[in-house]
């Protein structure tokens, strides 16, 4: 019989207080702070690193949205002082290694934040938790999500933007029995529709949503799960599964939510 | 005697006219904005070879990419041939450049197979032109003149490789059982022996000079249409890949006229004194703010069309196109560019490359996927363009859709793009349990 634990988020702040320093940072964003179907995979993702015994801590209230779409709608002033000011808040925790449950982040920290100083270990969930499962073998239970048929989604900000395509497969490969490929994939994937600051305006008259023939084909694989990695590309994909009317026969998750099933946490 | 003369008269001609059009070139350049530093050569060189020579981004589309690079490197080694030509052309020698050898053999042979090779590609090129109503050859980019222009430079290349053949088949018939015979032409050999057979010597002499001054005649020509044509590229792709930008895709540019803004505010003791220069104007909106490598992109760009083919917001019927990005901003310097150097930088014809070639519709739609940058083969960037000039909008005209407004503001004063206290960062891990 599993029983459950009571989990407490280590702060950053307090920890500091203590004279402690965790090894990582597990910076949450925006969308897996205060978007409901995101804090999900927040959860799920801090389920896994209270499994594995991972030295982190989040920054909590000191934590603010890292520019990403602020620069992409062009204020590049108000990207540069969210930068400058998360940058700071970094270096008094003296900060060298950062986990993020989004590509955006992960992007603006990696390629972005270096030309203001701030230069980091910047690692995105789907590598972190490849490599955990990589360093503990069999604790995964295949057997979980055995009935399900997955096909991952590439988000731009992850895979073209960073080269990032193989880390959430493998992580798949080692949960599930079933994978499968959209047409087209990797860096010819097309875009949920969300990127570029997309994710907060209604999409310019066209004929029809990118999220909308991006599930379409993410559908054409047969899949029954629709495997996501970033904040965005989740929003876009559940409401594409809302508009198709398959949302109750095709689940979208994200990689850590699947990880976590399958650690049966 | 005479030839020669008339030969170097032709070619003084030729290299006069692409002189100039070199030069009215280089002054839209000094037009243009810096860039960045040209360091890492080492990288560059790779990327030349993987991506230009190599081809290896055009073989994301196998088939035509396949034709593609059979051009190219037919091109390579056939203008070796060519430069013979001219060679022999000025000195009044018979090919010059067999002194080679067996590298001549190699280079004039796999010419003779190139130009065959070309040849065939061109004609199913034409073919898909032509015939076969390709979605990416449409667009609204793309007016009549753009499709006369892909016929004129096809029909040029074809007509080129038919002379290249012509010439080498009566050079084979001519003087193959001489001593002073160079080079190996598998194909002109048999060509020769099937349709030369039999004619002449003094017929064969008139198809040979016939042939030698028409291909010579077409790459002159040739030459000088290029700068006017969106096939510019056979001079500026190479450098391009060259001068590629080197930064992962997913970078944004940073602003350093903001940057010393935004250190002064944060920290008014540690930052410099930002040096009195004239009021920049943050962004694109006009030929002169793009740098010298977007104008260099918008020369390459040969409107292939794969970027826009590829575009999520083009794909699903959105207004924006990244090849007219490009093709507008080339159109704008050759609209702009002389306006600025006949009456500099204040000259004025009331219109700018944003709105009246770019509207901020067709801005908004991009989502930064970055598909189009991943699929051009010679390695243009778009969304740097685009990012310019909502920059240019956002920041010097206040202009951002509503919703983007909003979205800003939230982050300014709740450091988050939705309207959530920062007090509610942490609600997520509230009442956290997890099966053990």
């Amino acid at each position: 019989m599993t029983e459950q634990k009571k989990i407490d988020i280590p702060i950053m702040a307090d920890l500091h207080s203590k004279g402690k320093k965790p090894e990582y940072l597990f910076w949450v964003g925006c969308a897996g702070a205060y978007d409901d179907r995101y804090k999900k995979v927040t959860r799920a993702f801090a389920k896994i690193l209270t499994y594995f015994d991972v030295d982190y801590a989040v920054l909590g209230t000191e934590e603010t949205c890292t520019g990403d779409p602020a620069r992409r709608a062009g204020n590049e002033m108000l990207f540069q002082m969210q930068a400058m000011q998360v940058i700071e808040t970094f270096k008094n925790y003296d900060i060298k290694k950062i986990i993020t449950i989004c590509p955006h982040c992960f992007n603006t920290f990696k390629n972005e934040y270096p030309d203001f100083g701030g230069n980091y270990e910047v690692i995105h969930h789907t590598r972190f938790i490849n490599q955990l499962l990589e360093a503990h073998p069999g604790k995964v239970n295949a057997d979980i999500l055995k009935k399900y048929n997955i096909a991952y989604h590439d988000p731009c900000y992850l895979g073209r933007a960073n080269g990032e395509y193989d880390a959430p497969r493998e992580v798949i490969s080692k949960v599930a029995s079933k994978t499968l490929e959209i047409d087209p994939h990797k860096s010819n994937a097309l875009c949920c529709g969300a990127g570029g600051a997309q994710m907060f305006k209604e999409a310019e008259p066209g004929d029809r949503e990118v999220y909308d023939m991006r599930t379409e084909q993410a559908l054409a694989t047969g899949a029954d799960v629709v495997a996501t990695a970033c904040p965005f590309c989740m929003t876009m994909i559940t409401d594409g599964l809302k508009l198709q009317k398959k949302e109750d026969k095709v689940k979208n998750y994200d990689i850590a939510e699947l990880v976590a099933m399958a650690l049966g946490i | 005697m005479m030839k020669q003369i008339i030969f170097a008269a032709i070619l003084l001609l030729t290299l006069i006219i692409l002189g100039y059009s070199f030069y009215r070139i280089y002054r839209f350049f000094k037009l243009t904005r810096p860039a960045f530093k040209i360091k890492d050569h080492a990288q560059r060189f790779n990327e030349l070879m993987r991506v230009a020579f190599g081809q290896s981004k055009i073989f994301r589309w196998p088939f035509t990419g396949l034709m593609h690079a059979l051009v190219f490197w037919g091109f390579l080694v056939i203008t070796i041939g060519s430069v013979e030509m001219v060679i022999d052309g000025v000195a009044g020698t018979h090919r010059a450049l067999g002194v080679l050898g067996a590298v001549y053999n190699v280079i004039i042979g796999s010419g003779d197979v190139f130009a065959v090779i070309v040849l065939l590609a061109i004609l199913i090129f034409l073919g898909r032109r032509l015939v076969m109503n390709i979605n990416r050859f449409n667009g609204i980019e793309l007016r009549k003149k753009s499709k006369q222009d892909a016929i004129l430079a096809l029909t040029l290349i074809f007509l080129l490789m038919v002379s290249l053949l012509g010439m080498n088949m009566a050079y084979v018939a001519l003087y193959e059982s001489k001593v002073w015979f160079e080079g190996v032409y598998p194909v002109s050999r048999w060509f020769s022996d099937l349709f030369l057979d039999g004619i002449p010597y003094d017929q064969l002499l008139i198809v040979h000079e016939v042939n030698w001054w028409t291909h010579i005649l077409l790459i002159f020509i040739f030459a000088n249409v290029l700068p006017y044509s969106k096939h510019f590229h056979v001079f500026t792709s190479l450098p391009n890949v060259y001068l590629s930008r080197l930064t992962p895709v997913g970078k944004m540019n940073t602003m350093e006229d903001v940057k010393t803004e935004v250190e002064m505010m944060m920290n008014p003791e540690a930052a410099q004194e930002p040096p009195a220069e004239e009021l920049a104007s943050f962004g694109v909106s006009d030929a002169e703010h793009i740098t010298w490598k977007n104008y260099l992109d918008s020369l390459s760009c040969t409107q292939c069309g794969r970027c826009t083919s590829v575009c999520p917001a083009n794909q699903t019927g959105k207004k924006l196109s990244p090849r007219k990005i490009m093709v507008d901003t080339r159109a704008r310097m050759k609209e702009r560019g002389p306006q600025l150097l006949d009456h500099g930088k204040n000259a004025d014809d009331k219109k700018m490359l944003i709105e009246d070639f770019i509207t901020a519709e067709e801005l908004w739609a991009c989502t930064t996927c970055n598909a189009c940058v991943i699929e051009c083969p010679i390695n243009i960037n778009q969304p740097e363009l685009i990012l310019e000039m909502r920059r240019y909008l956002v920041l010097e005209q206040a202009k951002a859709p509503g919703e983007l407004s909003t979205m800003l503001t939230n982050i300014e004063n709740n450091g988050a793009p939705w309207q959530y206290s920062p007090e509610d960062r942490m609600k997520w891990s509230e009442e956290l349990f997890m099966n053990v």
